[in-house]
């Protein structure tokens, strides 16, 4: 079943652990916040967003199946 | 493991929480028990002194979890009961009056803050660590005029920035010479000073609070250097203490912290995460404990996995950041206060910059100021030396 991810701009500190797990689905902006690349990506990244989402100081990152 | 192993957790924090998230979310199908001696249903600190503070949130969204999230774990919640002792022969714990046994018990109780001494139960001192502290600072706030923040370590300069956030007189009073930002130490200290001043905290450092002065409520502090401050509310950021009472007599180790091994293991079944836990780095056969968020969440994982299936932990290395009047400021590694940080990228007295400790021509950390993604690059670059090292 494919995954839905979604941010919680506000929330993010700007760590850039997401980038660092799964830099195909997040970015940062000059600001450092988050930037979602692809918020529906295919089962081949799924391993890597939820390391990211597991990964986030903020817990700014949630996975929906 | 199996269905009828039972896990307790005792500490319902972002270590004790993600420990249970990490368990069900590698497959575990037992029962997991966790015990908080707040009410509230487990919520995040970071934000309790910035944005919960200055008002721009709710106390509320600092939640870790929705309701349904949380109920989707299945947990045996245990919130606003205390854990009082642990039998570590006979598996388990007593929470309040009752007895809870376990198979695997999970240390997470965290810390608990200093308070001011000498204060002989004026109205108007606080302290920072829990969702009702930051609840009652608020409300002290609204009617604050002169706020005296005792400490000059990064809480201490979060809760002046969010009090000047809010327009109210500051003056923070340090013991140290030096403003501390958690493991960057002092080397920053003079560019969070200039801060302060440009707006317009009135910074007292190298001195002591010797006495606090009023009838009811706070009115005036005394400084070391004799001068006295006017203050109608004064909080304590003084550091903290691990929450081992209810440990004593264990036999665990206890010194400043569980003292537990590489893997968080304590006793037999018995692991500790999170503030309280104080880990052996085998590499640099020491222990140490950080009160860091994401060192809480990766010693939870780490548990949670070295539980199931024996995973042995990486070393952890220590993350850390903060906002104090919108710069953000990042750290991760070690920043060894006899050597000077390096700019590695922007200007080290300009706006925005990151700087490294290089040590025998290798990086062991990098911090990172309004530059968040340059930050992440020299992150990662560290991160790829450090393998190469290892491979060495």
């Amino acid at each position: 079943m494919a995954i839905q991810i979604t941010v919680n701009t506000p929330a993010c500190i700007g760590a850039g652990q997401c980038v660092m797990a799964a830099e195909d689905l997040f970015d940062q902006d000059d600001d450092g916040i988050v930037l979602l690349l692809d918020d529906a990506p295919d089962a081949a990244h799924e391993a890597g967003a939820r390391r990211a989402a597991s990964l986030c100081p903020a817990r700014a990152i949630k996975i929906l199946e | 493991m199996d269905d009828s192993t039972r896990i307790v957790i005792v500490g319902a924090s972002v270590a004790g929480l993600t420990t249970a998230e990490t368990l069900r979310a590698e497959g575990f199908t037992g029962s997991i028990t966790l015990v908080g001696a707040e009410v509230h249903a487990p919520y995040d600190r970071p934000p309790l002194s910035k944005h919960v503070l200055t008002g721009e949130w709710l106390p509320d969204q600092a939640a870790l979890n929705q309701p349904h999230e949380l109920a989707a774990l299945g947990l045996t919640l245990m919130l606003g009961h205390r854990a009082t002792s642990l039998d570590v022969a006979a598996h388990r714990i007593t929470v309040d009056d009752a007895t809870v046994e376990y198979d695997r018990l999970v240390i997470a109780t965290g810390v608990v803050a200093r308070r001011m001494p000498g204060t002989n139960g004026l109205a108007g001192i606080h302290s920072l660590r829990t969702l009702d502290d930051v609840v009652a600072l608020r409300h002290g706030l609204d009617a604050a005029r002169h706020v005296v923040v005792v400490g000059a370590g990064v809480l201490g300069s979060e809760i002046a920035a969010a009090a000047r956030k809010r327009g109210i007189a500051v003056t923070l009073v340090g013991r140290s010479h030096e403003l501390r930002l958690g493991q960057v130490g002092a080397h920053l200290s003079e560019r969070i000073a200039e801060l302060h001043r440009q707006n317009g905290v009135d910074l007292r450092l190298g001195v002591e609070v010797i006495e606090v002065i009023g009838d009811d409520r706070v009115s005036a502090d005394v400084l070391s250097d004799g001068t006295r401050v006017a203050a109608d509310l004064v909080v304590a950021a003084i550091g903290s203490t691990p929450s081992t009472g209810w440990l004593e007599g264990s036999g665990l180790d206890l010194a400043d912290g569980v003292v537990c091994d590489s893997n968080g293991v304590a006793a037999p079944d018995v692991y500790a995460v999170g503030d309280v836990a104080r880990w052996r780095d085998d590499r640099a056969a020491t222990t140490s404990r950080a009160e860091h968020q994401l060192k809480a969440i990766e010693q939870a994982q780490a548990v949670a996995r070295h539980m199931l299936t024996g995973e042995v932990t990486p070393t952890i290395l220590p993350f850390f950041w903060s906002e104090l009047y919108g710069t953000k400021i990042q750290a991760f590694g070690s920043f060894p206060a006899a050597v000077p940080l390096t700019a590695v990228a922007g200007e080290a007295d300009g706006e925005r910059f990151v700087a490294a400790s290089i040590v025998d021509g290798r990086t062991v950390g990098v911090v990172g100021w309004n530059m968040p993604r340059d930050f992440r690059l020299a992150r990662a670059a560290m991160a790829v030396d450090r393998v190469d090292s290892l491979v060495e």
